[in-house]
């Protein structure tokens, strides 16, 4: 059994607000803005990160809105090259790629594992800077003009053609790199060397096995897009002739070494979100994950094949088609640890007691899309079709299926399983449910009927686009209104909870874990006394007494 | 706090994240292997690129090789490999419990040798690159003899001083850390209990030569400067 | 009235349903195996969706918690389970990538007796050429069941030809050629995209491909104005830009001559092999002094920015209307 830290029995409540914990133990703007502890700094980069997902919201519904009519409804061509581009870079290295990990992962790993904080918490403190100081650059880049070269810079185009601001947009994706590659190592190291006595690898959660699979990508891909942003700048500002080919540079070059990073950094953003998904499945159906180790290996095979694929964004570019086959055989391969999970995430469910927790609710909306969003990638993978469906709207539904319906999915999934840990508070049940249905609802009228757009050939990031499409079109903009309306709820009562929610007690969802062992909100030091672990995750099942 | 009783007994130095030295230790170290892991990453895409449009343009990235001056490397590559054995030196004598003065000495002395690394480099080298129109972007001139070698001189020496920019940096980074594990080592800090920061930093020091010990050859070496006459 | 409403609504609502186009025209002789393909990943994709969703769904039903302390009984592990999942999908992707990988392979090689069609990307319109010399701005001329193959590439950026109907697509680079084939099988008129974004008007970068009879199709090449063919035109720049001068037809000039020289294999100083094709010619032209011939000197002058792609395209064309090397064996 493990420490319990202070008993929360009915009757003997002790109020929040009264006792002293992370949030309390200091106030003021400095003890916030120079605290160390992760806790804080989670909670700095939730604020950072929701504010730049609004922003990059922001620009898809003015995307939406503009394509409900063929010739364009709201802004001029170039205006609307420069939303999608902006949307785009934001989303991927503003929200998608920290938001987990910077959020989630900064406030639970050293939890997770028994430890007091990550192994290097001024580092962390720093990480959150960077990342500041880089969503600084790109919001600058954003008032200033805009950048309009697709998230993806590729050159000639961003190098000598385009008259937008690229450079400040790639020195703020340049700086944020940093941030992520700081967790990432901050991570490894915790996780390496600060597990609590007892804990061994495979006693740990699969959300700490998803951080480090997680952290290998962050560690190893992100100096490669540094470098290739950074060649970029210098292509820009003095025409050295290493991507425009009008000057001897090899514009194909820039594409490899661009998706060399960007195809695992899509890791990046799923493996996290799959860590929060053996959490919640785990907790409310009150079992033992189906297959930990299996699902444990999977996230690292995901992390190591995430850096062989990257060839498949490239398969019309006229490389060799023996080229194409190679990256194709390893695309489909990296598909099969994904399917690996989602089989034992819904085995776990198998003649378990299920509750429908919002939290639950948006894991099992996470397992249909993924899977949806997964299985549309082998349209991809495979070349023949590839060549049909690349550069069109089937693309924009697959990754969004994949990142919406799937990341977004899960990170809001954790947000509200943690909530309570993360705040002492409770937010609503029902409302909360109910935001799950309309987002699940917004989700698949936005994005299914770009499928059928791509198939039928609709290219994408088209300001204007041939009458027989509007139909789909519409449907897709009505779809993204709901979907934005569903984003806003939970912004709107998680808020609200803050203050007004009930109190909550340290385990409200009777889960296993030792973050579940702390009161709620925990204190600094996370634990009075390093606990020491003497049993698997998950044991729902066990002998002698849970702690319920 | 619990471990209020405890304090006393922790070495200066120690992070209450940690539970004990040797984890804060173990914790040290593999968080610079992992760093340096990152870094590696970065010089390696960087060398990526160099050796493929090296492959593409060999006459140009040859003729521009044939311009740099090897002595200068050579020295330089002498001078970075003793500040690397001075830097070793300097965690032994930590390790061994060495007075503080040797152990400031041996650090010092890595300092020099880092500062006329960089003092031969700038001040010799691409002072005179710069005279001779060698930099790009800075008046750089494009000579009539290098027309058999095609447009590409100029980017041989982007990436040229690119590559030798980004490392001298990492050396002038390293540079400060040196100086703070100096003040750190005349304070008398480091013993044979507590030399983390020494052994943390040597491991960055050694990369930073690493690195050289790749940029010198692939920069200096590879030109065709000592080709065989009749021999390709 | 309320009904009447509601009847004029749904009709209204099913007509728009029923107008949502699915499936796109099918015009090309790949076209329906490439659908097949489609159509066999949508049932996999389906499948799969819609089996973990309903057993989701069904689990969630039928062991739904029916009491706060409900404690369902432990997981048991099961290897042949796991391995079954794990192998049975591998399986399938491997029946997927086979299929795929050899409808691409065939999708990929131009039949031997393909017209060729020359394609120029720029900012924002294609410029079309046949060797007969017509050209087309956004517009595409083709007979129906003659295998055609357009070599393109771009004049600015990264642009991609796609047509959607023939399910074909391939980047237009600056800097090289790439091509892609197809035979029309249906007459018709088919939409033209730019599927790689391009800058401020990528999305007006469209046209037409008009697939014809065989004799509309000779009505229309030779109708309108008379025109020079391609090569016609390129050896008229060819003396226009002072080639001539050098490249003497009898070798005597300065330059080697040209003439059964596209599709040889040419030995360069430092020792390397190229073949003789659109890329190297073209290299030769814009970079000359990246290919360096054993017996001359490298004197040739560079013509970057003085022509444009197109007429590089011409040049070129001259240059295999000097003879291929096969013809030169073939002929003796």
């Amino acid at each position: 059994m493990s420490t319990t830290v202070i008993p929360e029995m009915p009757g003997q409540e002790i109020p929040a607000e009264s006792r002293v914990n992370y949030l309390n133990a200091s106030y003021g703007v400095k003890s916030w803005l120079l605290t160390t502890d992760h806790k804080r700094i989670a909670l700095l980069y939730l604020g950072s990160i929701t504010l730049m997902f609004f922003v990059g919201g922001f620009f898809a519904v003015l995307m939406r809105l503009h394509l409900i009519e063929p010739q364009g409804a709201l802004v001029a061509p170039e205006t609307y090259n420069k939303l999608f581009t902006m949307h785009g870079v934001i989303m991927v290295f503003f929200f998608l790629v920290p938001s987990i990990p910077a959020t989630l992962g900064n406030f639970l790993v050293p939890m997770m594992i028994g430890a007091r904080d990550l192994a290097f918490p001024r580092l962390n403190l720093l990480s959150w800077y960077i990342y500041v100081i880089g969503a600084a650059f790109t919001l600058y880049a954003v008032i200033s003009g805009g950048v309009d070269t697709g998230w993806t810079f590729y050159t000639p185009y961003s190098s000598t053609f385009s008259h937008t601001s690229v450079i400040p947009t790639a020195l703020g994706v340049f700086i944020t790199g940093f941030s992520s590659i700081l967790t990432g190592l901050n991570f490894v190291v915790t996780i390496h060397k600060m597990r609590a006595p007892g804990l061994t690898w495979f006693r740990l959660p699969l959300f700490i096995w998803a951080m480090y699979a997680t952290s290998i990508i962050f560690i190893l891909g992100t100096p490669v897009i540094a470098i290739t942003l950074f060649l970029l700048g210098l292509e820009r500002l003095l025409h050295i002739g290493i991507f425009d080919p009008a000057i001897g540079g090899d514009p194909i070059l820039f594409q490899h070494m661009f998706w060399f990073y960007s195809h695992p950094a899509v890791y990046i953003m799923i493996l996290p979100g799959m860590g929060v998904m053996s959490e919640l499945i785990t907790c409310f159906s009150r079992k033992r994950i189906f297959g930990y180790t299996f699902v444990a290996f999977s996230s690292l095979a995901i992390a190591i094949i995430s850096f062989l694929v990257w060839g498949h964004h490239m398969f019309v570019t006229g490389q060799s088609i023996y080229a194409g086959l190679i990256f194709s055989v390893l695309s489909f391969l990296v598909a099969i640890p994904s399917a690996v999970k989602v089989f034992n995430w819904t085995a776990t469910l198998y003649k378990g007691s299920i509750s429908y927790d919002a939290p639950m609710l948006y894991a099992l909306g996470f397992i249909g899309l993924f899977t949806m969003g997964g299985l549309t990638g082998l349209f991809l993978a495979s070349l023949a079709t590839d060549v049909h469906l690349s550069g069109t709207y089937f693309i924009v539904a697959h990754f969004h299926y994949i990142m919406v319906g799937g990341a977004v999915m899960a990170y809001l999934g954790g947000i509200h399983f943690w909530w309570p840990k993360i705040t002492g508070r409770m937010y609503p049940d029902g409302w909360a449910r109910f935001a799950a249905l309309v987002i699940f609802v917004g989700f698949n009228l936005t994005f299914f009927p770009q499928f059928v757009l791509g198939y039928l050939g609709m290219p994408r990031r088209y300001a204007v686009y041939p009458g027989e499409f509007q139909v789909l079109n519409v449907m897709s903009s009505a779809g993204a209104s709901i979907l934005g309306i569903g984003y806003l709820i939970p912004l709107i009562y998680l808020l609200w909870s803050i203050r007004y929610g009930p109190i909550a007690g340290p385990n409200p969802w009777g889960a296993k874990g030792l973050e579940w062992e702390t009161p709620s909100p925990p204190p600094t030091e996370n634990f009075e006394e390093i606990p020491v672990v003497r049993e698997d995750a998950y044991n729902y099942a066990n002998v002698g007494g849970s702690r319920g | 706090m619990a471990d209020m009783a405890v304090h006393g007994a922790h070495p200066p130095g120690f992070k209450h994240q940690f539970e004990d030295m040797d984890q804060q230790r173990a914790a040290a170290s593999l968080g610079m292997w992992v760093f340096l892991v990152t870094e590696v990453m970065f010089f390696g895409g960087l060398f990526a690129t160099y050796i493929i449009y090296r492959a593409l343009y060999l006459p140009a990235f040859e003729t521009g090789s044939r311009l740099l001056n090897v002595k200068f490397g050579a020295a330089n590559t002498a001078v970075l490999h003793g500040s690397s054995l001075t830097m070793a030196l300097a965690i032994h004598a930590a390790q061994d419990g060495k007075k503080k003065s040797e152990q400031v000495m041996y650090l010092v002395l890595t300092m020099i040798l880092g500062a006329i690394f960089l003092f031969l480099k700038f001040n010799f080298e691409w002072r005179a690159d710069y005279h001779e129109h060698l930099i790009p972007g800075f008046h750089f001139i494009i000579r009539p003899e290098w027309s058999a070698a095609g447009p590409h001189v100029p980017l041989f020496f982007c990436f040229y001083f690119f590559m030798t920019g980004l490392h001298a940096l990492h050396m002038i980074i390293g540079f400060g850390i040196l100086a703070t594990l100096t003040v750190m080592a005349h304070r008398g800090r480091f013993n044979s209990e507590y030399y983390a920061p020494l052994e943390v930093s040597g491991l960055y020091w050694h990369f930073v030569d690493i690195v050289w010990i790749f940029l010198f050859p692939l920069l200096y070496l590879i030109g065709g400067r000592f080709a065989m006459p009749g021999v390709h | 009235m309320i009904t009447g409403l509601m009847e004029s609504g749904f009709s209204n609502l099913a007509a728009a349903v029923a107008a949502i186009p699915i499936h796109p025209t099918s015009a090309s002789s790949i076209a329906d195996s490439v659908d097949h393909l489609y159509y066999f990943l949508t049932m996999i994709t389906l499948f799969f969706t819609f089996g973990i969703f309903t057993t989701i769904f069904y689990f969630m039903v039928r062991f739904r918690r029916r009491s706060p302390d409900e404690q369902p009984a432990d997981t048991k592990t099961h290897l042949a389970l796991e391995l079954s999942w794990t192998i049975i999908p591998t399986l399938i992707t491997v029946v997927i990538f086979v299929w795929a990988s050899s409808l691409y392979f065939e999708n990929s090689r131009p039949p031997e007796a393909s017209t060729e069609i020359f394609v120029v990307g720029k900012q924002w319109m294609w410029h079309i050429q046949h060797p007969e010399g017509v050209r087309e701005i956004n517009e595409l001329h083709v007979p129906v069941n003659a295998p055609i193959k357009i070599t393109m590439t771009s004049d600015d950026v990264i642009h991609d030809f796609y047509i959607p109907a023939f399910r074909v697509k391939k980047d237009a680079v600056p800097g090289r050629y790439t091509s892609l084939w197809f035979q029309a099988t249906k007459i018709g008129t088919y939409h033209i995209f730019c599927a790689q974004y391009c800058g401020a008007d990528h999305a007006e970068m469209i046209g037409w491909v008009y697939v014809m009879s065989p004799t509309d199709y000779a009505a229309w090449l030779s109708g309108g104005a008379r025109n020079e063919s391609m090569a016609q035109t390129g050896e008229r720049l060819f003396t226009q830009l002072g080639c001539v001068t050098c490249h003497v037809a009898d070798n005597t000039g300065r330059g080697p001559s040209l003439a059964g020289l596209y599709g040889k294999q040419e030995k360069l100083r430092n020792g390397d092999m190229k073949l003789v094709d659109e890329t190297l010619i073209r290299q030769a032209i814009v970079t000359p002094n990246s290919i360096i011939l054993p017996n001359y000197p490298p004197i040739m002058p560079s013509f970057q920015g003085q022509i444009n792609e197109e007429q590089v395209l011409q040049l070129i064309a001259y240059v295999k209307s000097l003879g291929t090397e096969e013809r030169k064996t073939n002929g003796k």
